[in-house]
């Protein structure tokens, strides 16, 4: 590894390491969960709306229990009567 | 004496499990206790070859489960602890030649004459395996500080929770410190936080594992060996007893390197 590399590689590993271990044991692959972050934006934007680009979906793991953890922004209805 | 039935599994093959079994078998033995290895890979035995004892083997754990001899025939004692012994695995059968309830039968028969019982898992998560975690009280899952060791020790871990086996810890086996230090391995709290389970030992790197297994004496009677005091160390953890983690940035001194000069003379 060079001089200028931005990463050592223990912290690739990781990294790597976290994404694959949340897929083996939800058996959740990375398409499935786009899929599911859609379709609940769906529902979601039914009743009230969302700011889409702001929207932050991931799994998270705590010691050996997986949550689904969802970040969605509300636009605010004040705003949007001024716009 | 009802001994405790330990499994030491790891999914990946090669990252020692055979190895620290040897180990905390004689580190236990060396300390008074009654132990009993089983070598549970059917097939492709060791346990016998690390723990030097490959020129003694007359009957195997399938002539046992067959009936071609008492357990106690089965049973090799270890040249220098009288209080160890080997079960070995049969070289030219297959895994199917035991099942789980066959491995429950032999450790149940074990243990009112030991202290503890040791069995070597098979890598992989199939029949072997799970012949191995089914008389298990406990299970010690061995990994590497490297990604696919951790993955497939991940994948065991997951499996033992489901079959709700308790007790379960990690035994980081050739952990490098210097690499650690230049952020080029994982470390033991990075595994530790991606596996989340309670660790039972760090073993590092260390030449002395490989003349040890050579000449067939596990590093845990070699008082200068870091790996052996590692591996003592699980032992007395395995007792109940607390004792701190090695300090893994230490290196071996000058003097340390003497001695061990003056050692292999």
């Amino acid at each position: 590894m060079g001089w200028f590399a931005p990463k050592r590689s223990a912290a690739s590993a990781k990294e790597r390491l976290q994404l694959v271990l949340i897929h083996d044991r939800t058996d959740l692959t990375p398409a499935e969960l786009i899929l599911l972050r859609d379709e609940i934006l769906q529902v979601i934007s039914k009743h009230v709306d969302v700011d889409s680009s702001a929207v932050q979906f991931a799994v998270e793991h705590d010691g050996r229990s997986q949550r689904l953890v969802a970040d969605i922004p509300l636009r605010s209805v004040t705003r949007r009567r001024a716009e | 004496m009802t001994a405790q039935v330990i499994t030491l599994a790891s999914g990946k093959g090669g990252v020692g499990k055979t190895t620290a079994v040897a180990n905390i078998a004689v580190a236990l033995a060396a300390e008074g206790s009654k132990v009993v290895c089983v070598d549970g890979d059917i097939g492709l035995r060791n346990l016998d070859v690390v723990m030097g004892l490959e020129n003694r083997i007359v009957y195997d754990i399938v002539d046992v489960i067959e009936g071609r001899c008492k357990l106690r025939q089965a049973m090799i004692r270890d040249k220098h602890l009288p209080e160890l012994y080997l079960i070995p695995a049969a070289q030219t059968r297959d895994k199917n030649a035991v099942s789980p309830s066959d491995m429950v039968r032999i450790c149940n028969e074990l243990r009112p004459d030991a202290d503890y019982v040791l069995i070597d898992s098979p890598a992989g998560i199939e029949r072997g395996f799970r012949n191995a975690i089914a008389p298990a009280d406990r299970v010690l899952v061995v990994t590497n500080p490297e990604v696919s060791a951790v993955r497939d020790a991940d994948r065991v871990i997951g499996i033992l929770e489901a079959e709700e086996k308790r007790g379960t810890a990690l035994i980081i086996n050739r952990l490098n410190p210097a690499l650690v230090k230049q952020h080029d391995m994982l470390s033991a709290e990075d595994v530790l936080d991606l596996l989340g389970i309670a660790l039972i030992g760090i073993v590092p790197e260390d030449e002395t594992v490989i003349v040890g297994s050579n000449r067939g004496t596990p590093v845990a009677q070699d008082p200068r060996s870091r790996a052996g005091q590692a591996f003592r160390n699980i032992a007395q953890r395995v007792r109940g007893e607390e004792v701190p983690f090695l300090d893994m940035d230490k290196q071996p001194g000058l003097w340390d390197r003497l001695q061990r000069m003056r050692g292999r003379k």
